[in-house]
């Protein structure tokens, strides 16, 4: 269970957000919704540590972190809305490349892992492309599995049905779901209420539930 | 004919001179623009202040003038490089200069999802320079990287001024010896085959480069 407690983040005089407080069970989807620009994506990037909160905490498995400390940023994997991949490495390099250098793993277990990774999501075939040469859909599950290749407690995501056909989209929602059959905590941030409402255990919905 | 062969001797000594001071340049010149392009992004201002004012010197004065600063000035101020040390010198901070340029422009280009990625992935810093920033900044400025390479092959003829013998400086002796200018169109021909050979192995390069986009 991952409890985030009493968050706030802001820019200068301009607060995003003040004692944001949520929960996520473990094995749940959990939707944080409201329209653009309200603060959902600088929420998520504060989680993952790409961006500095004033101050809060967040408690993983009892146990406590300042909201900025490697230890619990690590522990999150993100997904984001334009998918970030490396463009000179090929799916399979992209995926292996933090479990190779960050967690030192050897290259024929890593190779093992992302096969299995790449199975699971249906990119065997691609496995040596390079981004470029991916459709939409097939770089969100390269995003995805280059997430889990990392072993995270939590999986976020940063609107991954924008810019995603309907089908591409149905895609993502099988996934999160198989994932959440495995135990998988996952957190989504989105605007696509339909989708929203086809994953989610739990929604927040930002607008309401966030002090300003 | 015999004629030709009594200056070639002394042109092909020339070009070992032209082609050392090529290749020391180019590798001394590239780790300098890569430090010198980072140095331009450092959060401290004097490293700043210091490494713009150095672009700046070698951007805006002539090499040419560099060259007599170096051999000459040095000198005079107790610092005594020899002829080809101040030519290796200069020619190495002047193009280190230009590449340093040419290397924040690439750095510059790269996405910030880039680097977000790979720190929510936990790469180190170094980890991120060199396995993800840097390949894909070799891709982007290899083409101008390459205007500059073939410039270094004809900015070599600069060194006559402190006294060197290059190849232009040979062709020039024995032009003024045999009263022909047969020397001068041999040297042109062999600068033209020294950029045509860098403009294959460049080419190459790029194509390498396009397996991904």
């Amino acid at each position: 269970m991952i409890e985030i407690k009493d968050l706030s983040k802001q820019y200068g005089d301009k607060v995003i957000f003040k004692d944001l407080s949520m929960t996520l069970k473990d094995g749940e989807i959990l939707a944080i919704l409201g329209p653009s620009g309200i603060g959902k994506t600088t929420l998520i990037k504060t989680l993952t540590g790409l961006e500095e909160a004033q101050s809060g905490q967040v408690v993983v498995d009892g146990e406590s972190y300042a909201v900025s400390d490697p230890a619990m940023t690590s522990q999150i994997g993100l997904i984001f809305q334009d998918f970030n991949l490396f463009p000179h490495l090929t799916v399979r390099e992209n995926i292996n490349l933090a479990p190779m250098n960050v967690k030192k793993v050897s290259r024929v277990e890593a190779d093992k892992k992302t096969d299995d990774l790449l199975a699971k999501l249906g990119l065997t075939e691609q496995a040596d492309l390079y981004p470029y040469q991916l459709s939409g859909g097939q770089k969100q599950r390269v995003g995805i599995a280059r997430a889990l290749a990392m072993d995270p407690q939590v999986i976020a995501y940063d609107e991954p049905t924008s810019g995603l056909d309907e089908k591409a989209t149905e895609q993502v929602v099988d996934i999160m779901l198989a994932l959440k059959k495995e135990g998988v905590s996952q957190l989504v941030v989105t605007h696509d209420l339909p989708f929203a409402d086809k994953v989610a255990d739990e929604t927040f919905d930002f607008e309401k539930e966030v002090q300003k | 004919m015999e004629n030709m062969l009594t200056f070639l001797p002394g042109i092909l000594s020339g070009l070992q001179m032209t082609l050392g001071v090529f290749f020391i340049t180019i590798i001394g010149s590239i780790p300098l623009g890569v430090l010198a392009s980072l140095g331009m992004k450092s959060p401290y201002f004097t490293i700043r202040w210091l490494v713009n004012g150095y672009i700046w010197i070698m951007r805006g004065t002539p090499l040419l003038l560099q060259l007599i600063f170096i051999y000459y000035g040095l000198a005079m101020v107790g610092v005594p490089f020899t002829r080809f040390e101040s030519a290796a010198f200069a020619f190495i901070i002047n193009y280190g200069a230009y590449l340093a340029e040419i290397f924040r422009g690439g750095l510059q280009s790269i996405p910030q999802g880039q680097f977000d990625a790979a720190k929510v992935l936990g790469l180190s810093k170094s980890q991120t320079f060199f396995k993800i920033v840097l390949p894909q900044v070799i891709k982007i400025v290899v083409p101008s990287f390459g205007n500059e390479v073939v410039n270094l092959v004809k900015d070599t003829s600069l060194i006559y001024v402190i006294g060197l013998g290059d190849i232009l400086r040979a062709g020039q002796i024995a032009a003024s010896r045999d009263v022909t200018l047969v020397p001068y169109l041999i040297v042109g021909v062999l600068y033209l085959l020294m950029t045509a050979i860098v403009t294959i192995i460049l080419r190459r390069s790029e194509k390498r480069l396009n397996v991904w986009r």
